[in-house]
């Protein structure tokens, strides 16, 4: 049923996507920001779609991505050090790592079914590399989108145009930063104590050091391997 | 005469009918609600970003505190989510040992929900006997993994052991000796499966109980009926899942409609309503324990006919068995790998979903070859469900917010996440 899916979407869509991927039985749509209303707003109302649900919206971070702690390719003889000194994300404060613009660093992600013919979609829109951070509102497609929008915005900080309430949701009144960013500390960067002679409840810089038990490993496992070269000598 | 305007009152975040840290700013005309506006995150943790920093086995506890009155049910979510991420299927004895748990904790959600619920709205009786009931399934979660609540007890690749033989028995007090001590034991003579077939046979009396407590109840239905009234359309609009959307008439329930375990083998039905209000959803809830217990009953009848594994047999990504690793250095290698790096998952993105008591529990994983996820999201369906407390709300009277506060299910461990 899926790849009928992916050939229904192919010839509706045409050009509007820029995208489409199948894995583990689950299609993505890659849509850019440009056209992303109107797909959704077709996707929703086309009687051989009819996504009538948007189940989840969330934001999503690449910076870092297949980057591990912990380079396992070579042998080495620094022993347990060379999992413990490496540079890799989560170790060190991100000002003193130069970082170079990312291309596609930011995405928002969307899951949709369709009760109609029992079936999922998910879409991904890049946002833009340059310039604000920003992606239409699907708020008068699906009216949950609202909060989920808020948290991808707190999280993450992107911009939804023509949301009408973008405020924080989860994080603390008055909070810098969005934290789910690679580049925000694991640990935070302040806390908050109740000070005795102010009489208040105090924010501080945090007191503690980042610290890594188990390092990242990326392995690139001969199992999955061979499944791949399988999956690309079939498809 | 003076200028009477609308004002605005603090709802929360301490209030014994929040479920929790709720905050509600609540504009008001006399006694209406004009805007209610819910301020959630106060019990934020990051569980995603501490997901990433850790490897994959390690979340599953983490799972077990979202939503903390349906733990299982949230595990069993990310298990399959990585499951689907590495291509492996747990065995079929786990399979029906999930099915059996999922649906154990259904009735543990909903139990906590009709005390809760029914509490708010004056129903104080009924508090305690959901509480007593509870007490029997805990102690199953609690045979099976040697913890009440966060039980950490589904894997990648099955559930972590098989079920007991032998059920822990109350032991002798200053109250509970001699004639008394044998009748609380008088369940626990044989094994778990024994207990949770007691427990079925003794729970639809119990059910029958609470609905001649509030079914026909005239101040429970004065509270209830016609409240929070949300039609089928809006109710999808509004991202509902689960009982939500079923108390609107839409009949959608993932473990029919996307089935998964064992849930295709058993035989069950899904309750729906009609009026979309917040008696309707006490309906449908109810019945639902109906049926779980229903499926709880085949799935013990089969689990005692058919023995056999409950973890994959994939030294991989489960640990090889304690003999095994102190005589063969193979499965030592793999089960020190495992136990200190984890196993890695090769790069892709997938999204798995259960019907969890609340609604459609989801999490999405993307992963980069690593040992840890890149990204998790869990989507939990009361975050959904309660963005639309203004839409159920405006227009109805200050006491209504208790009744679909209740009505919503709502638990801020999954909700902030």
């Amino acid at each position: 049923m899926n790849t009928s899916l992916e050939k229904q979407l192919k010839s509706h869509f045409g050009d509007l996507i820029s995208n489409i991927v199948s894995q583990h039985g689950e299609i993505t749509l890659e849509v850019s920001p440009k056209n992303w209303q109107q797909v959704c707003l077709q996707l929703r109302d086309d009687s051989q779609f009819l996504f009538s649900q948007l189940i989840d919206l969330c934001g999503i971070d690449y910076l870092t991505f297949g980057e591990g702690e912990w380079q396992t390719d070579g042998v080495s003889s620094t022993g347990f050090s060379r999992g413990i000194k490496q540079k890799g994300p989560g170790r060190f404060s991100w000002e003193e790592r130069e970082t170079e613009l990312m291309e596609k660093r930011f995405a928002v992600v969307v899951h949709l079914l369709s009760l109609e013919h029992n079936m999922r979609l998910r879409l991904k829109c890049f946002a833009p590399d340059t310039g604000v951070l920003a992606v239409p509102s699907l708020i008068k497609i699906w009216s949950v989108a609202n909060w989920f929008e808020r948290e991808a915005f707190d999280l993450f900080g992107i911009i939804f145009v023509g949301h009408p309430d973008l405020r924080r949701i989860l994080t603390d009144y008055g909070f810098i930063g969005h934290p789910f960013r690679k580049d925000f500390p694991l640990i935070g960067n302040v806390e908050v104590r109740y000070d005795e002679e102010q009489g208040r409840v105090i924010y501080e810089p945090v007191s503690i050091e980042p610290r890594v038990t188990i390092p990242k490993t990326i392995r690139k496992d001969a199992r999955y391997a061979e499944n791949q070269e399988e999956l690309e000598e079939e498809g | 005469m003076s200028e009477i305007k609308n004002y605005t009152i603090n709802f929360g975040p301490q209030h014994p009918a929040a479920h929790g840290v709720l905050r509600l700013i609540l504009e008001m005309d006399g006694e209406v609600i004009v805007h209610a506006d819910p301020h959630v995150g106060l019990l934020h943790r990051g569980t995603e970003k501490l997901a990433e920093s850790k490897p994959f086995n390690h979340s599953i506890g983490y799972m077990d505190r979202l939503d903390y009155v349906s733990m299982m049910c949230n595990e069993h979510g990310y298990v399959k989510s990585i499951e689907k991420l590495l291509n492996i299927e747990a065995p079929i004895r786990a399979q029906y040992i999930r099915t059996m748990f999922d649906e154990i904790t259904r009735i543990l959600n909903h139990l906590m929900w009709i005390g809760t619920h029914g509490l708010d709205l004056g129903a104080m009786t009924l508090f305690l006997y959901a509480f007593r009931e509870r007490e029997y399934l805990m102690d199953c979660y609690e045979a099976v993994s040697g913890a009440r609540m966060h039980a950490t007890y589904y894997r990648p690749g099955g559930v972590y052991r098989d079920l007991p033989d032998y059920m822990p028995k109350h032991a002798e007090s200053k109250w509970t000796k001699g004639k008394a001590l044998k009748e609380v034991n008088s369940w626990r003579e044989g094994s778990l499966l024994d207990f949770i077939e007691h427990f079925t046979d003794y729970f639809p009396e119990k059910i029958a109980e609470y609905r001649t407590l509030l079914t026909d109840n005239r101040i429970w239905k004065q509270r209830t009926v016609g409240i929070g009234v949300v039609s089928p359309e809006r109710a999808l609009q509004l991202g509902f899942t689960g009982p939500m959307l079923r108390g609107s008439g839409v009949e959608w329930d993932l473990r029919k409609k996307q089935s998964y375990a064992a849930y295709d083998q058993l035989d069950f039905d899904i309750p729906v309503g009609v009026n979309g209000d917040s008696y309707d959803r006490y309906l449908v809830r109810m019945e639902e324990m109906v049926q779980s217990n229903k499926i709880i009953r085949q799935c013990v009848k089969w689990l005692k006919e058919n023995p056999g594994p409950v973890m994959l047999d994939d030294y991989k990504v489960t640990p090889p068995t304690r003999d095994a690793m102190k005589n063969d250095m193979e499965s030592l290698i793999h089960h020190f790998k495992l136990f200190t790096e984890g196993y890695t998952v090769p790069k892709g993105e997938a999204y798995a979903a259960v019907e969890a008591p609340k609604g459609e529990f989801g999490v999405y994983l993307v992963a980069d070859d690593s040992n840890k996820p890149f990204r998790m999201k869990v989507r939990a369906p009361g975050f959904a469900h309660i963005s639309a407390m203004n839409e159920m709300v405006k227009g109805s009277m200050l006491a209504d917010v208790v009744s679909v506060i209740g009505t919503m299910d709502i638990v801020f461990g999954e909700i902030d996440r």
